[in-house]
């Protein structure tokens, strides 16, 4: 053990702000990161173990204790719930012989939950030893089960036959579907790597290629929807000896998928948008950051960047423009939503807790490392590419005026084509709905947990910045859903498990809400529960991310459009109900002194 | 001078040098902006969130927020101060706060904030988390059932090498004080005494003393907190 | 004219509040001209015999025995009033609500030192006539509608006395300062 964890040590040149990486190689290594390796890794760095360990607790994939020579990481999101989660949970349970969060006597199972882990176009799914398992049934897991006491590998566990497309690739040997159902400029199979670097970039000087993106409009595309063109320009003009690129690929809204299609199938181009970045802000050094989850992807991915190099399309003087040195380096995450917030996703690259900083200063002018950084989307660098290829005018073509382009979107719940469909700005729920399949609809999640649930009425509704903006997600929902437990307590549950705990709104508020949602759906709820969830609610805009102030969005906007739901609920002739249960209060004491009549 | 700013805090026209956080340059101009993780001379971190202010209109926490020329700051409005208070709120049936039973009662400043926003009671159910208190240190005394997760022990005392002796340990709502199993047994006397001083609230105590302030005398027992402005 | 009618009740208190409600001295006798008191440990009278306009409930809700009589006050009482830190969040007793209820009744009757050897047959009390433990400590208002909270450990007499005369006068209850304390 000594032994391995001093070679990882040395991989990354005992740089404290490499803990993420130590931590992530001693995790897969020895298959937890127990005292003796904190221990280690502290004095090696010059930390405290309290430092280690602050880091180590924060992510949902570092485990102190063995989690099982096959570790068994299965999805809660509501996708994978409304496919059939339940049954599949179950089976592994009574197949293990375990309940989840444990690990069988003899280590060899270890049981997870994990928040939505990028499947939802084949859920339920789980993460076995980093290898994603799709489409599972009670059937196919009564099989891995038998075969894993059989001694099986891990290659040997797979019967389903690889994926589509680069999912089959020999670095990759994914049992994954792209579900690629619409193609637009992004997505478009038709793509020359490197044609933009060699070709465009020599000709132009780095502010042509900032005025470009502003002129074409285009704006982030992980849902803020900040102006591409001004965030580098920001950046740019920030004085500095170091600048970064970092691209954000920790997607982990719920019912986002489109980044792994993108990472799996488009790779290069998101590459390339990052050379282009880096070309115009003066950045030498890029981050890939991606989630834990796609770790799958990882040898694929590093071959694609060493080939980069070999091509000059990354490295020193690239594409011959003298003194444009740029490279990239993968971060992998390790199990946080919050990361995907970029100034979490910049500590976490720094080694730290995914805590969002507090905002000024914005990462263009204070980021990585406190240098001037632009955090862009997968999607976003990949746009930009496009743009410089034919121009802004051609960009601005896709779209509406205020929302210029295309985006993808992944589209997943109940609808007979989930999958990632690329768009131009402009279509409307109806038209999602249509495009993939869904006839019976009776809410659509749009932007994921974080966005809103809409009803019917605001089906004709449009998506752009202006109006339903959204990151991509999309959750159909039909009648037989019940949207209050299956839904709206579900997303609730999500923001608690991956709060990172820094604000005390956030932290604590959606327990709060979580706890009266249950009292309403136990039946004990009075009318005054929903207004003051209302009101209650209103202080996570006091949060200081985005997963903060929209934790309690799942609840504020499933009241405003389903209103009637809770009213059902409710009792409605009930002015105040303190939820207080005298049968069940009682009953430890009961149980415990054995007496048998129950108190009235 | 050239580096002033000139920005109002309710309407009432300020000064205060450019780059200042908005709580010390309320404090510069004698307005009380109530906070429970900020300390003056550690790095902010926003985490109780109790000093939030509408900057020119938007929520900011002004301990992170920094002065800049012709800012409109609203501090002391009903819709702030009952933020702050629903806050405290929470904080309060978040933990365990027994205040009749802690020794830090008079001079806590959770306590002094719900004095001070007339909290008869909490509107949140009661969490009643199970915590423990650590007494395994030679000089302190960890009471995790009272600690509010200010971040000020973990950011204001680290050892002579700058590593960290408090630490935050798992994340939201189970995220609690980790204790180093080193650092913290070889506390200094100076440094233990820091932390106590710095910790809000009861959660972390010297050993071997408490309740050393006759009631009535005590920090908060006559004049509200934030009267001295 | 009709006074109005008071009634009191310490839950799993200590009695500390109504020594504190004695502790407005001279005042004591202004309060009797004011009201009459109902059912309350003051005067012994130990059922509801008529409506009344205040209840005054002290302690948190520890036992079975404990809701039913503040069931009762709710029942009888036009304006319910916690006062003190155990009806306002269980106070000294809910310091057992991380233990499980068996660990403590082990610890009451089997395990504690001064029972460890007398409790031969190792028995939990558990004659039908007991009242019964909750699980944990409730505070009053998570178990029946509470109209006003006093806090303090006990309440200043003083703050007993403004809030009383604030609510039979139909005025805003006044806080001051230095008797606004939860201890």
């Amino acid at each position: 053990m000594e032994e391995s964890i001093s070679s990882i040590l040395d991989r990354y040149n005992h740089d404290v702000y490499r803990l993420m990486d130590i931590l992530i190689d001693v995790q897969s290594d020895q298959g937890f990161i127990g005292d003796q390796a904190i221990a280690r890794i502290a004095e090696d760095l010059g930390i405290s173990k309290a430092d280690v360990e602050q880091t180590r607790s924060f992510y949902h994939f570092f485990s102190k204790k063995p989690t099982g020579k096959y570790s068994i990481y299965l999805n809660t999101s509501v996708n994978a719930c409304m496919m059939g989660r339940d049954a599949v949970a179950r089976t592994f349970e009574v197949e293990a012989g375990i309940p989840f969060n444990s690990v069988t006597r003899d280590g060899l199972i270890g049981l997870f939950d994990t928040s939505c882990i990028g499947m939802s176009d084949q859920e339920p799914a789980a993460i076995i030893n980093g290898k994603i398992f799709p489409n599972l049934t009670p059937f196919r897991v009564k099989e891995l089960i038998r075969d894993i006491r059989a001694g099986k590998s891990m290659e040997e566990l797979v019967v389903e036959g690889y994926g589509d497309g680069q999912n089959s690739n020999p670095d990759i040997r994914a049992v994954v579907s792209n579900n690629i159902r619409k193609i637009g400029p992004v997505l478009d199979p038709d793509y020359k790597p490197g044609e933009v670097i060699r070709k465009k970039l020599p000709a132009m000087t780095p502010q042509q290629v900032i005025d470009e993106m502003k002129r074409s409009n285009i704006r982030g595309r992980g849902g803020a929807g900040f102006p591409t063109g001004m965030k580098w320009e920001i950046c740019r003009k920030t004085e500095s000896d170091e600048k970064y690129i970092i691209c954000n690929a920790d997607e982990g809204e719920p019912g986002t998928f489109k980044d792994r299609v993108i990472l799996t199938e488009r790779p290069k181009l998101l590459l390339e948008g990052m050379v282009v970045a880096a070309y115009a802000i003066g950045a030498r050094q890029g981050i890939l950051y991606i989630r834990h989850e796609y770790k799958y992807l990882k040898i694929y991915l590093e071959k694609l960047i060493e080939g980069a190099h070999k091509r000059n399309l990354m490295g020193k003087n690239i594409a011959g423009i003298e003194g444009f040195d740029f490279d990239v380096r993968i971060q992998f995450g390790a199990g946080s939503y919050v990361c995907g917030e970029e100034s979490a996703l910049i500590e976490s690259a720094e080694g730290k807790r995914g805590e969002p900083r507090d905002k000024p200063p914005f990462p263009v002018e204070k980021g990585y490392l406190d240098k001037p950084t632009v955090v862009n989307n997968v999607e976003t660098f990949c746009s930009a590419v496009k743009v410089l290829l034919n121009g802004a005018d051609w960009y601005r073509s896709f779209g509406t005026t205020d929302s210029t382009g295309t985006k993808v979107l992944s589209i997943s719940g109940d609808c007979r084509y989930p999958g990632v469909y690329e768009v131009e700005w402009g279509f409307s729920v109806n038209d999602i709905c249509g495009m993939a399949g869904a006839d019976d609809v009776i809410a659509v999640q749009v932007g994921g947990p974080s966005g809103s649930l809409v009803g019917p009425s605001d089906f004709d509704r449009i998506l752009c910045y202006a109006d339903l903006s959204t990151g991509g997600s999309l959750i159909i929902f039909n009648h037989t859903r019940d949207l209050l437990q299956d839904v709206v307590l579900n997303f609730t549950s999500f923001f608690i498990e991956e709060s990172c705990g820094s604000c005390s709104t956030c932290r604590i508020m959606p327990v709060i809400l979580r706890n009266k949602l249950l009292k309403i759906l136990n039946a004990r709820g009075a009318k005054s529960d929903i207004s003051e969830m209302l009101e209650w609610a209103a202080i996570l805009k006091a949060s200081r991310c985005g997963l903060g102030q929209t934790a309690a969005n799942p609840i504020i906007t499933s009241i405003q459009n389903f209103r009637h739901l809770y009213d059902q609920k409710v009792r409605g002739e009930v002015r105040y109900d303190s939820g207080f249960d005298l049968t069940q209060a009682t009953q430890e004491a009961i149980a415990a002194t054995g007496r048998y009549t129950a108190v009235d | 001078m050239a580096d002033l700013n000139n920005f109002t805090i309710d309407g009432l026209k300020c000064l205060a040098r450019e780059g200042t956080s908005i709580i010390d340059a309320a404090r510069q101009n004698d307005q009380f902006i109530p906070t429970l993780c900020n300390l003056e001379g550690v790095p902010p971190k926003g985490a109780c969130r109790v000093c939030t202010v509408r900057v020119n209109g938007k929520l900011m926490t002004a301990c992170t927020a920094k002065i800049s020329q012709g800012m409109e700051i609203e501090n002391q409005t009903e819709e702030l101060n009952e933020m702050r208070k629903s806050i405290v709120e929470m904080l309060f049936v978040e933990g365990n706060h027994f205040c009749p039973s802690c020794e830090k009662s008079g001079e806590c400043e959770l306590q002094a904030l719900a004095y001070r926003f007339e909290m008869t009671v909490p509107r949140y159910p009661y969490f009643y988390p199970k915590r423990n208190i650590d007494a395994s240190h030679p000089r302190i005394v960890k009471d995790h059932n009272r600690c509010i997760l200010c971040k000020r022990c973990v950011r204001a005392i680290k050892d002579e090498k700058g590593r960290s002796i408090f630490a935050f340990l798992d994340r939201g709502f189970e995220t609690r004080i980790y204790l180093d199993p080193d650092l913290a047994g070889q506390l200094t006397e100076e440094r233990a005494r820091k932390a106590v001083e710095v910790c809000p609230v009861g959660a972390i105590m010297p050993r071997g003393e408490g309740f050393k302030t006759p009631i009535g005398r005590r920090k908060y027992d006559r004049h509200p907190i934030g009267s001295d402005m | 004219m009709e006074k109005p009618v008071i009634a009191t009740a310490s839950l799993a208190g200590c009695f500390g509040c109504h020594m504190s409600l004695l502790d407005i001295d001279e005042r004591i006798l202004d309060l009797i001209e004011l009201v009459d008191f109902n059912k309350s440990p003051i005067n012994d009278i130990k059922e509801f015999a008529r409506e009344c306009d205040i209840g005054l409930i002290e302690g948190g809700c520890c036992l079975d025995e404990n809701v039913h009589v503040l069931k009762d006050f709710r029942n009888h009482c036009r304006i319910l009033v916690s006062v003190g830190e155990c009806a306002i969040m269980g106070g000294l007793p809910a310091m057992r609500n991380g233990i499980s209820v068996r660990e403590c009744l082990e610890e009451a009757y089997l395990n504690g030192p001064s029972v460890r050897n007398y409790n031969e047959n190792k028995i939990l009390p558990n004659d039908e006539e007991l009242p019964v433990l909750l699980n944990r400590v409730y505070p009053c208002h998570e178990v029946v509608k509470i109209d006003y909270f006093l806090p303090g450990c006990p309440p200043d007499a003083d703050l007993l006395w403004r809030a009383l005369t604030a609510l039979l006068n139909n005025r805003k209850m006044d806080l001051p300062y230095e008797v606004f304390k939860f201890d």
